[in-house]
C-alpha cells in the first residue's frame, strides 16, 4: 500500500518537475531544440546573419513523454491494487 | 565623325562595355550569406539555414538580361535546431548530402528587369539542381548594388562594390525526390526557399 503511494507521488513529482523545467526554459510549444538560431542584422548589407548557439530547450515532446510515463506508472499501481484484492475484499 | 574620333570610338568602346560588366564573388569569409528553407508541419514549421554559400555572377548593368553565373550551396552546411532532425534531413531519404553535396542555381537569363536607382527587381531564369535532379525554374529577385561598400564590410582590406541579392521561391519536394514518401499532412509538399546573399567585386 505504502509502496504504491510512493510510486504515485514520485510519478506526479517527476511530471511536475519536468513541467516546471519546460515552463522555466521558455514554454517552447514546438519540438525540443539542441541548438537555437540567433539572428543579427549585418549593418552594411542589411542581411540577417544566422548563428546557431548550442542550447538545450525542452519541447512538448519531452513534456509528453514525462506525462505518459507518469500516467503509466500511476496506472500500474492501480492494476497491482486490483490484482492484489482478495474475493472477500471485492 | 572624322577618322580620328572614329578610331577612338572603335578603340575605347570595348573598354566602356567591359567597365559595365562586373563579376561578384559570393564566397563570404564573414559567413553572413545564407539560404534558408521552411516546410509546414502540424506542431511547428520545420526551418533551417545553410551558410555554405559560394559562386560567381557576372552582371552587366547596361545589359542585365545577359547575366550569367551560378550560386552554390554546400548541402552539408544545412542546419536545423534539432540534432536528430538534422541527421534525418541530411540522410538518404531527405537530401542525401553524402551523394549530393551541393545545391546549385545556374542563371540562364533575366526577364521583367526593372531598375530604380541602385536597386532592381527581375525574374531570374535558371537551372535549379537539388538531390541530383535539375529543373528549369524562374524566381523573383531583388538586387541592390552597394557601390564602394566593400571596404566598409572588409574593414578597409579590400575596396570595391557589393551586390546584395534577396529572393524567395517555392519548390515541391517530391519533384526533386526529397522524401516523396513522407505524408504531406505531416510535412508539407511545398518548401519555401529564401536567399539573402552579398557578393563582392574588388577593384
Amino acid at each position: 500500500m505504502k509502496f504504491r503511494k510512493i510510486i504515485r507521488w514520485l510519478a506526479a513529482a517527476g511530471f511536475g518537475a519536468v513541467a516546471v523545467w519546460w515552463l522555466a526554459a521558455g514554454r517552447n510549444p514546438g519540438w525540443t531544440k539542441t541548438q537555437v538560431a540567433v539572428e543579427k542584422i549585418e549593418e552594411i548589407t542589411g542581411i540577417p546573419e544566422v548563428v546557431y548557439e548550442d542550447r538545450f530547450v525542452p519541447g512538448v515532446d519531452i513534456l509528453g513523454v514525462a506525462g505518459t510515463t507518469a500516467l503509466v506508472l500511476m496506472g500500474l499501481t492501480l492494476l497491482g491494487k486490483r490484482r492484489g484484492q482478495s474475493p472477500e475484499q471485492a | 565623325m572624322n577618322a580620328k574620333s572614329l578610331f577612338a570610338a572603335l578603340v575605347f568602346l570595348p573598354f566602356a562595355a567591359a567597365a559595365a560588366e562586373q563579376t561578384f564573388d559570393f564566397k563570404d569569409p564573414k559567413g553572413v550569406n545564407h539560404a534558408s528553407f521552411k516546410l509546414d508541419a502540424p506542431l511547428e514549421a520545420i526551418s533551417g539555414n545553410a551558410s555554405g554559400v559560394s559562386g560567381k555572377l557576372t552582371i552587366d548593368t547596361e545589359k542585365p538580361e545577359a547575366t550569367k553565373g551560378s550560386i552554390v550551396i554546400d548541402a552539408k552546411s544545412l542546419n536545423v535546431e534539432n540534432a536528430m532532425m538534422k541527421e534525418h534531413m541530411q540522410g538518404p531519404d531527405w537530401l542525401d548530402v553524402a551523394k549530393n553535396p551541393t545545391i546549385t542555381f545556374t542563371v540562364t537569363g533575366l526577364s521583367d528587369y526593372k531598375k530604380d536607382g541602385d536597386t532592381a527587381t527581375a525574374n531570374v531564369k535558371g537551372k535549379f539542381s537539388l538531390k541530383g535532379v535539375e529543373k528549369e525554374i524562374s524566381v523573383p529577385a531583388k538586387v541592390t548594388l552597394l557601390k564602394g561598400k566593400l571596404g566598409a564590410r572588409t574593414g578597409g582590406k579590400m575596396e570595391g562594390d557589393l551586390l546584395v541579392i534577396r529572393s524567395e521561391f517555392t519548390i515541391k519536394r517530391s519533384e526533386y525526390g526529397v522524401n516523396p514518401k513522407a505524408p504531406t499532412d505531416k510535412v508539407s509538399e511545398e518548401v519555401v526557399i529564401s536567399l539573402a546573399i552579398a557578393g563582392a567585386c574588388p577593384k
